[in-house]
């Protein structure tokens, strides 16, 4: 059986880079917002595979937690954004 | 056997519509065509990334009755449903915020919440 759970996380890898390029170029607040979100979405699922790839179930916990917390940075982004704070 | 292939093909699912979501990002002329793009598809693929690990513990379960593949099945359910979840709130609160911030919608005609607004 051939391990490709590193080549699925490195493709994800250079996906978030991709999406880097949207956090550098953003012409407008929102949009760099919206390219935050996208990294840490693809940054859960990278951990998830690592956490398999190299057998730590801590890797998923760190997972979770990094969900919910981006989850509540995104939110306050999104009231800063909307001129509310 | 037969569950290296399903992991493989929910694996080449969920990183294909990753490459769509983050393509669209990159490809799309406003910010509300982009979160639309974005936020459906990189979440579908994300989930379907942790899909293809929770069928890959489950195999490993019934092959060796170890209890810490359990852990592993439960934790990644756990982190799927929390994605799926924040992700559409945040989405929604930004979608907000930008509209309120003044951005207009690109070869938009109509604003029916700008002008529920005024």
């Amino acid at each position: 059986m051939i391990d490709y759970w590193l080549p699925a996380a490195l493709i994800l890898v250079i996906l978030i880079m991709l999406a880097a390029v949207r956090l550098w170029i953003g012409p407008t607040p929102a949009d760099r917002a919206l390219a935050v979100d996208t990294v840490n979405t693809l940054t859960v699922a990278v951990l998830i595979l690592l956490g398999v790839a190299y057998r730590q179930i801590i890797f998923i916990d760190v997972a979770i937690v990094y969900a919910l917390l981006s989850f509540v940075s995104t939110l306050f982004i999104a009231k800063y954004i909307g001129g509310e704070l | 056997m037969i569950t290296d292939t399903i992991v493989l093909i929910c694996l080449v699912i969920g990183i294909l519509f990753n490459a769509l979501g983050v393509l669209g990002l990159l490809r799309f002329p406003d910010v509300y065509t982009r979160m639309h793009a974005t936020t459906k598809a990189t979440t579908f693929g994300s989930v379907f990334t942790a899909l293809a690990v929770i069928i890959y513990g489950g195999s490993l379960y019934y092959g060796t009755a170890d209890p810490q593949y359990i852990t592993l099945i439960i934790h990644t359910i756990i982190a799927a449903l929390a994605l799926a979840f924040t992700n559409a709130v945040s989405s929604h609160a930004l979608a907000r915020a930008a509209h309120k911030s003044g951005i207009k919608p690109a070869q938009a005609v109509v604003d029916r919440l700008g002008e529920a607004r005024r």
